[in-house]
This record gives structure tokens, C-alpha cells and sequence, in this order.
């Protein structure tokens, strides 16, 4: 009884990581400023919203998702309500892409992401710098939106171990 | 083409529209409380501003807890660094400390004889009043350079404070909440202050960059700013006390932006002084 207990506890956090690992992200950036890079940033909370919203919509849900934006918002002290629309756009152009995807392929996913992120980073540059007058730096951007689209590839295969070697094979047993 | 536009039509409309499962909301909606959230907002509608500071004293106190397994990490990588740079330090320090204390005599006299001199002139003393906060959070974007620290209005935090580290300033109280504030650090780009450049007591601006230095601005005399002068704020425009030291100028080359290293690590910030300057009658 215990061990059902367990396993059942088990598979609800793993069901939830996805969820915990976007409110981390978003209270605690992963910028890697202790390292003292200095043309190094990328946008961790972009990556997971796109590849959950376009693999498994269902774990991430879209008020989750319009809460972590109202999170980073208050954490990084641009207007609120900015970052929850520029995640829900991510959201809408992931839910896009699996519409009209038949066959699958990370590297049309990437593309993809590439130009969502390029449109949803402009936006943001465009509604910082010319309606609330916040001053940003244009490389900054560049060089966050680069590293964001490498490390696409990265973290999906990560993610898709993480999915079938622990999700699933957890939903088996 | 007819069918295919239709395609994208339909695609795009259950993009918008559909409620996946488990899905409350669709994402049209969402979007538009979004949209709702940013023009009430900028208009400081009162309901957004109370969802805000409510939002606000949650973020921050997770902000602070959910920070601490990488904050472990960034310390041990410090450490060990540090660590190694020990023995080459603790040589150069100890030479250094002799030349130090024989100018600490130097500096001890000097302060004493400008206190009794600004008796004779009838200048004012300023007096200040410290609160010790803790860094709550460093995390801002990678474009806006801010943290927030444990004190707020309860504590008497005000609107424009300076906030120092040791005998350094680092920035100051922007946006202040009922039990934390937020400091714009000088680095970051939108961070303006009055500033001297000594030795030739230059008046000028200092900017930040939104990296780790900054830049001298707005100075018709920059063949007197010297590489290795030392930046003081002016006290101009009553912001802060004349003479904190802030930076010192790097200059490689004349024509090069007039960069500032700033003395106060931003990154290693853990706990900071809220100065507020008065100014104290003479006796």
C-alpha cells in the first residue's frame, strides 16, 4: 500500500517538473552571471514553453503559463503583464506548428522557434524601447536570441530522455 | 490555393481558440488579460497596482528561497576560486597594508582639519541614517541590472535613497513595497548620477552600460580625465553626499569611451547599507 503510495507521489512530481522547472526559471534566471561571460545569456523559459506547448500542451497549462509571465514581470521589473503576453505568443505559435505538423522534425521545430522568437523578442524591444522608455541594448538581444536557439537543440533532447526514459516508462509501471 | 489558405486559417484559429485538455483558459483570452494587465497598468489603475504589489511580495520572497541552491553553487565556485588566487593576494596585501597605513595617519589628519575648516566657513555637516538590508535577489534580465532587498516601507525606506556597499555606492531605492524595494544598480543603462572626477575635479554624469562598467558622459573637459582617476559622487541636484567614491576611470586609449570600473562587485553583493544624506546644523 505504502510502496503504491510512493510510486503514485513518484509520478505526479515527475507529471509536474515541467511545471516546478518553469517557475524556477523564471524566479531564479539561468543566466550563468557568476561565470563572467560576457557575451552569454539565453532565455530558458522561451525553451521550455515552446517545446511543451508544441510536445505535451497538457503539462504545461496556458494559466500556469500567464502566471510565470506575471512572475518574470515583477522579477525583472519590466511592465506587467509583457512577459506573460510575449509567453502566450510562444504558446500560440507551438500550438501553430503542431497543427499543421504531420511529420515531425526537431530541426523544423527549431526553425520555427527561430522566427517565433526573432517576432516575440522584436516585439519586446519595440514595446520596451518606444512605449514604456526603457532603454535596452539591440546586441544584447541578438546575443540572448542566438544562445536561445542553439540551446533548443539541446534541451528538446533532453527533455524527449527526460519524457520517455522517466514519464513514460513511470506511466508503464 | 484556396484550400491551403483555409488550412492556415483553421490552424491558426484552433491555435488561438482551442482549449487543449487540462486547459481552462484558451490562449485568446489569456492573451487578452495580458493586453488588459499592460494598458491598465501603465494607466496605475488602482486593481493592477494591488495585483502588483500583491504579486510583488510573493515573487520576491520565493525569488529569494528558489535562489538558493544556484546562489550555493555560485558561492562554492567562488571559493574555490578564490582559493587560488590566496597566497599571490595575501603577499601583494600585506605590502599594500604597510603603504595603507601610513596614508590611513595622513587621511585621519585630513578629515579632522576639513571638519574644523567647514566650521570656520559655516559650511554644513551631513549626517546620515543607515538601515542594513539583505540582497534578496540579483536576478534581473540580462539587459536590466537590479536587486531586491529585504527592507521596505515599513522600515522607512524611501523613493531615492542611496544604497552602499561598505564605503561604496552601488545605486539607488527605485520602487519601494511594504517589506522589500528594488535598487537600480549604476551599471544598469537607465542609471544616471552627478559625479566629480578628482584629480582635476571634473564635473560630469556617470551612466551605466548594463554591463559590469560604466561611462563617462556628458563632459566637455575630457583631456582632463586622466586613466586611474578616481570618481566621487558631486552631490549635485541634493541626490547624494558629495564625495562617495564610486569607480575608477580605465582608459586605454584617448579616443575610447570614457570607462568606469566600478570598486563595488554588484555581482557579490549579499547585504547593503540604505543611506539617507541630511543636512546637520553646526554647533
Amino acid at each position: 500500500m505504502i510502496e503504491l503510495k510512493n510510486k503514485n507521489f513518484i509520478k505526479i512530481i515527475l507529471l509536474k517538473v515541467p511545471l516546478i522547472l518553469l517557475f524556477v526559471s523564471v524566479l531564479n534566471d539561468y543566466d550563468f552571471n557568476h561565470l563572467n561571460l560576457k557575451y552569454f545569456s539565453f532565455n530558458f523559459s522561451y525553451i521550455l514553453i515552446f517545446y511543451y506547448s508544441l510536445k505535451k500542451s497538457e503539462s504545461l497549462g496556458y494559466i500556469y503559463i500567464f502566471i510565470a509571465g506575471l512572475f518574470n514581470d515583477v522579477v525583472i521589473g519590466t511592465p506587467v503583464g509583457l512577459s506573460s503576453l510575449i509567453y502566450l505568443i510562444l504558446c500560440v505559435a507551438a500550438s501553430y506548428l503542431r497543427n499543421i505538423t504531420l511529420r515531425p522534425s526537431l530541426l523544423k521545430d527549431c526553425i520555427f522557434f527561430l522566427l517565433t522568437i526573432l517576432i516575440i523578442n522584436s516585439l519586446l524591444f519595440l514595446s520596451l524601447k518606444f512605449i514604456f522608455n526603457y532603454e535596452l541594448n539591440y546586441f544584447d538581444q541578438i546575443i540572448n536570441i542566438i544562445f536561445t536557439f542553439l540551446f533548443y537543440f539541446l534541451f528538446s533532447n533532453l527533455f524527449d530522455f527526460f519524457e520517455s526514459y522517466f514519464v513514460r516508462s513511470n506511466n508503464a509501471r | 490555393m484556396e484550400p491551403s489558405r483555409d488550412d492556415f486559417v483553421i490552424a491558426l484559429r484552433s491555435a488561438f481558440l482551442k482549449k487543449g485538455t487540462q486547459q481552462r483558459f484558451s490562449l485568446l483570452s489569456l492573451i487578452f488579460f495580458s493586453i488588459i494587465f499592460l494598458i491598465l497598468g501603465s494607466f496605475n489603475f488602482k486593481i493592477i497596482n494591488y495585483v502588483k504589489i500583491g504579486i510583488t511580495e510573493i515573487v520576491y520572497r520565493s525569488s529569494f528561497i528558489v535562489s538558493v541552491p544556484e546562489n550555493l553553487l555560485k558561492d562554492s565556485y567562488i571559493t574555490i576560486q578564490n582559493h587560488n588566487k590566496l597566497y599571490k593576494e595575501n603577499e601583494k596585501i600585506k605590502s599594500e597594508l604597510e603603504i595603507l597605513k601610513a596614508k590611513d595617519l595622513l587621511n585621519e589628519f585630513t578629515i579632522l582639519e576639513n571638519q574644523r575648516l567647514k566650521k570656520i566657513v559655516d559650511d554644513y555637516l551631513v549626517k546620515s541614517d543607515t538601515i542594513i538590508a539583505k540582497v534578496l535577489s540579483d536576478k534581473g534580465s540580462p539587459f536590466l541590472r537590479s536587486i531586491i532587498i529585504n527592507k521596505g516601507s515599513k522600515q522607512k525606506i524611501n523613493l531615492g535613497m542611496a544604497v552602499m556597499d561598505g564605503a561604496y555606492i552601488v545605486g539607488k531605492v527605485v520602487e519601494v513595497n511594504y517589506l522589500s524595494s528594488r535598487v537600480l544598480l549604476l551599471s544598469d543603462l537607465n542609471s544616471k548620477i552627478p559625479v566629480i572626477i578628482e584629480p582635476n575635479a571634473v564635473f560630469s554624469i556617470l551612466s551605466g552600460t548594463g554591463k559590469d562598467y560604466g561611462v563617462i558622459q556628458y563632459s566637455k573637459k575630457y583631456e582632463d580625465i586622466k586613466n586611474e582617476s578616481v570618481i566621487y559622487t558631486s552631490g549635485a541636484g541634493s541626490l547624494f553626499k558629495a564625495g562617495i567614491p564610486i569607480g575608477r576611470m580605465n582608459i586605454n586609449n584617448l579616443n575610447d569611451e570614457k570607462k568606469v570600473e566600478f570598486f563595488s562587485d554588484f555581482s557579490q553583493l549579499k547585504f547593503v547599507k540604505v543611506v539617507s544624506f541630511k543636512k546637520s546644523e553646526n554647533k
